[in-house]
């Protein structure tokens, strides 16, 4: 057996393949002749979309695969013949960790010192670390099914380093946890790499979350595409990346719109009341056509815009064939002023004790992309529910289209098209079978349904997948059909509850093309996110924390707010988290001051 | 119009969803056509060869007789004449015989006299189910005898027995019973299943809610849900009929239209049940606990393994509101007997009154909790 303590490197594989069967039962490689290795004490981030293989690296490292070919080092041991002495090393933590709900925190904490064997003696001293680390100390006696998502994720990371592992593994520690619960479990995990020098191996699909780690491995289509510091891969896009000032009567997300996908340029994303983008770099910039009389100005490239050169490299454009023309007169929001298509006065809703929306109020105007930002549990999905009628309000006034859905006839729904957070489209059916459920269930017949399910395939690029369950689309396609069965019709108004949640960044940008799109077209668009610099696409967002709404108006009008306290330009990340904090100390005050 | 073809896509869809999939396809058919075979050979109560001993204290003419009116009936063997009471225990413990018959010093004389003339059966109450058929059986003889007696003695004023007999099964055949039953039993077990299941799968992979914000009433979605499990209900009952009139030879006797009148009612009140557990459980799970618990006491208080007539009274109140006991007896008098409409009128019009009120609180709960 190797000498595993002066081994310098912590995980080591060469040449790793590894294949699985599809539900068509044809062989697909997850992973393809991966070479890398890990040094001790470091935090290395595995990077790619959806399918990239990530998972599966993880997997592989914690020996709970065999692999096709190749081999894998972790501290010493291969991974193939010696699982179990990797595993009583290695810290892993899936991404759906199993926390038993009926148990409280401390009862969870047990159960994985058991399964582990820990000693009982050393276990008050390293709960007492875990629980401060984590700041669940003043939780330990509530039921782990009550925690918040973000206090589930640190709850599930304390459970699995109850055994002090040498290296850490967390298959997508942040997906759908709140800017600040992310915060706190970055950092948490560098506290560990510092002092307990654990090393550290995440995958993630965020991609300012790759920044935050000190080397990053490029996953896609279960190739390596780079390794590299986020440093280094952000300097791919040196002398690319530029911001451009939006011109008087667009808005941004329509130069956005225009320049996403157009030749020479990889990526244009919002930021701010600018657009910006990254080129290709094959000819200068100032000779492309798509960018004739814009202003813009070199910028600092960050990790997205090498990553995206990357990628683009490899995928093609992906957005190319839905890039919508400029629309021949740019709506302002002056003009619809009047137009208001949804109305929430004074909202409540109580469960019992529990008040999941508190006096909520806001105004949606036709053709407005309006968000609805806040932490899961907030109360954004409930209040969402409460507008398409599958709730009932305790209390305050709702109107939708000027009818309350709930009281209204069945026929009123007609105008609305709902899009759920989790998919919830047949899973059975095949893709064609739930466009014509849909297109039936919404009255539409013969040339009409026909023209519709045709719009529906090529609007969203589905031709290919007619025949496949929806059940067995990946991801992106997933959320696709659910746009076009809640588009079938033609809302005028069309609700979206965290629609790209758990969706990749390359998926992610198609849909708010799309999005885009249908607001130029006249459709009213009210979505939910905690994805922060998803608020960029909004016109307008309220953000909501704790069943309340803290603020609300124009992206850049929140962005300023947070702008006065801190100085410089803050993020909408920075912004939110600024806000939150404000609220949470100002709620902490109100309780001190409180006779009881 | 436009609501009749909203109920008629979601009817097809519901269709699509239990028949596309291979797997849940069989789990429609396979099961019906199985337990119709296993119950078929297996649940069989009938008696051969039950072996009995004999006291005749009397062995006089009568005794004598009777006890060749036992032999002769076919079922039952004779293994051992006592002549001393003591060996009786030792029969019955060692299992040996299942049934003593004694036969008490009086018996000829008693009978002649017109007085009532006790015939004492020991039985081997370990095996309570086949000592019960045998006693019954026996019972049954006893009464035969009784009458070929009094036909001859000339005598009517003996205190008469009321004995049941089988009529329309004149070999006393189990199968002839339990197939017919199955026909009710089974579809109800699906029906409930596959209509409480299918909304609570709706409700938690949340297409539920899809639906609702289509222009969908609850209604129309009832109807959706109701109308294919009656169809599948319909093509199961078919199944088992064919099984049991090609496959064990069981003479149909009555209309098949009569026959699927009340099955059709029978459905309707299923379904209307499965809804009604559907539109309370908001889990699969709580759909599949609660379908069981319907399941089982309706199962149990439905006449088929126990008749209604031998349940305590207040026990017999509850079968008023179990669909599948009117389901059994239509089964039962249409296919055996060959009832007509007119002659089953009495079980369906109980059919119709569970129907509309499960519909209709199926409906008043799934309006309350969703729109």
């Amino acid at each position: 057996m190797q000498a595993h303590a002066s081994e310098p490197e912590v995980l080591n594989c060469k040449g790793l393949t590894m294949e699985f069967t599809d539900e068509r039962k044809q062989r697909f490689k997850a992973l393809d002749d991966v070479s890398i290795s890990i040094g001790r004490g470091a935090v290395t981030g595995l990077i790619g979309p959806d399918g990239a293989g990530k998972t599966t690296f993880i997997r592989l490292a914690a020996g709970l695969f065999m692999p096709k070919s190749g081999t894998i080092q972790v501290l010493g041991f291969d991974v193939a013949t010696h699982p179990r002495a990797v595993q009583s090393r290695v810290g892993y933590m899936p991404q759906k960790f199993g926390l038993y709900e009926d148990l409280t925190v401390l009862e969870n904490l047990n159960l994985y010192a058991d399964l582990h064997g820990i000693q009982r003696k050393t276990r008050s001293e390293r709960y007492r670390q875990l629980m401060q680390m984590t700041n669940l100390d003043r939780f330990t006696n509530r039921l782990a099914g009550r925690l918040s998502g973000g206090m589930k994720q640190k709850l599930g990371l304390a459970c699995t380093l109850v055994s002090t592992p040498d290296l850490l593994l967390l298959d997508e520690p942040t997906v759908g946890v709140d800017p600040l619960s992310r915060r706190e479990l970055w950092e948490i995990v560098y506290t560990l790499v510092r002092e307990q020098g654990i090393t550290v191996l995440l995958s993630t699909s965020y991609l300012d979350e790759a920044e935050r780690c000190d080397k990053t491995v490029l996953l896609f289509q279960g190739k390596v595409l780079a390794t590299g510091s986020p440093s280094q891969i952000s300097a791919i896009a040196n002398g690319k990346s530029f911001r451009i000032d939006t011109p008087a009567p667009l808005k941004p997300r329509q130069l956005q719109a225009r320049l996403v996908g157009a030749d020479g340029i990889v990526d244009a994303v919002l930021d701010g009341s600018h657009v910006r983008i990254v080129t290709s770099g094959n000819n200068p910039i100032s000779e492309n056509p798509a960018v004739e009389g814009l202003t813009m100005s070199s910028i600092l490239p960050r990790f997205e815009d090498g990553f995206m050169i990357l990628l683009r490299g490899i995928a093609g454009k992906g957005v190319e064939s839905i890039r919508p023309p400029l629309p021949s007169h740019a709506v302002s929001a002056a003009e619809n002023a009047e137009n208001v298509v949804v109305e929430v006065h004074d909202l409540f809703k109580r469960f019992g004790n529990f008040t999941a929306v508190e006096n909520v109020s806001f105004n949606v105007r036709k053709g407005e992309i309006f968000g609805l930002l806040g932490p899961n549990g907030a109360g954004k999905s409930t209040t969402f529910r409460m507008l398409c009628g599958l709730l009932p309000a305790s209390s305050g006034k709702l109107r939708v289209a000027g009818v309350d859905l709930r009281q209204a006839r069945a026929s009123a729904r007609q105008r609305i098209g709902y899009v759920a957070q989790k998919f919830s489209l047949y899973g059975q059916l095949t893709v064609m079978e739930n466009l014509e459920f849909f297109a039936s269930a919404y009255g539409l017949r013969k040339s009409r349904k026909k023209e519709r399910i045709d719009w529906a395939l090529t609007q969203f690029g589905l031709e290919t997948r007619i025949g496949s369950a929806g059940s067995e689309l990946p991801g992106g396609y997933k959320q696709r059909l659910a746009m076009a069965c809640a588009l079938m019709h033609e809302p005028d108004i069309l609700f979206l509850d965290e629609p790209t949640s758990g969706v990749d960044p390359l998926a992610r940008r198609e849909f708010w093309s799309r999005i885009n799109t249908l607001a130029d077209q006249g459709v009213t668009i009210i979505v939910t996110t905690h994805f922060m610099e998803e608020a960029e696409y909004c016109d307008r967002l309220v953000i909501m924390v704790d069943g309340r709404v803290l603020a609300s108006g124009t992206p850049m009008f929140i962005r300023g707010k947070a702008l006065s306290q801190k100085g410089g330009e803050p993020t909408m990340e920075e912004a939110f988290i600024g806000i939150v904090e404000a609220f949470r100390m100002t709620a902490e005050d109100v309780k001190h001051d409180a006779p009881n | 119009m436009e609501s009749l073809r909203r109920i008629l896509s979601l009817i097809w869809k519901e269709l699509l969803a239990i028949l596309k999939d291979p797997k849940s396809r069989l789990t429609v058919i396979i099961p019906p056509l199985m337990q119709t075979l296993v119950f078929g050979y297996a649940a069989t109560y009938d008696l051969n060869q039950v072996q009995y001993a004999v006291y005749d204290q009397d062995r006089s003419d009568a005794s004598r007789r009777f006890l060749s009116t036992l032999d002769g009936s076919g079922t039952f063997k004779c293994i051992a004449v006592l002549s001393d009471e003591s060996r009786i225990s030792t029969l019955i413990n060692s299992k040996t015989a299942l049934l003593v018959v004694r036969i008490g010093p009086d018996f000829e004389r008693r009978l002649l006299l017109g007085q009532a003339a006790d015939v004492q059966v020991i039985a081997d109450g370990r095996n309570s189910n086949t000592a019960g058929t045998a006693l019954n059986y026996i019972g049954t003889i006893a009464a035969d005898f009784t009458a070929t007696w009094q036909k001859a003695h000339g005598r009517t004023n003996m205190p008469a027995q009321v004995v049941p007999r089988a009529w329309f099964n004149p070999s006393l055949e189990t199968r002839w019973f339990m197939i017919p039953g199955l026909i009710g039993m089974l579809t109800f077990v699906q029906m409930i299943v596959i209509t409480a299941m299918s909304v609570a799968r709706e409700r938690e992979q949340g297409t539920l809610d899809q639906l609702l914000v289509t222009p969908f009433r609850p209604i129309e979605i009832m109807a959706g849900k109701s109308l294919p499990s009656i169809l599948i209900g319909l093509v199961q009952m078919t199944m088992v009929l064919f099984v049991a009139i090609f496959w064990f030879n069981i003479p149909f006797q009555g209309t098949l239209w009569t026959l699927y009148l009340g099955m059709l009612l029978f459905l309707v009140a299923s379904v209307g049940i499965g809804l009604m557990v559907s539109s309370v459980a908001l889990t699969l799970q709580q759909a599949l606990l609660g379908s069981f618990l319907i399941i089982m006491p309706s199962a149990l208080l439905s006449g088929l393994n126990t008749p209604i007539s031998n349940m305590p009274h207040s026990i017999q109140y509850i079968t008023l509101i179990n669909p599948l006991r009117y389901a059994i007896t239509i089964v039962h008098r249409v296919f055996l007997e060959g009832a007509s409409f007119s002659q089953i009128s009495s079980e369906l019009w109980p059919l119709v009154l569970i129907a509309a009120c499960s519909l209709w609180f199926a409906l008043w709960m799934f309006s309350r909790r969703t729109t």
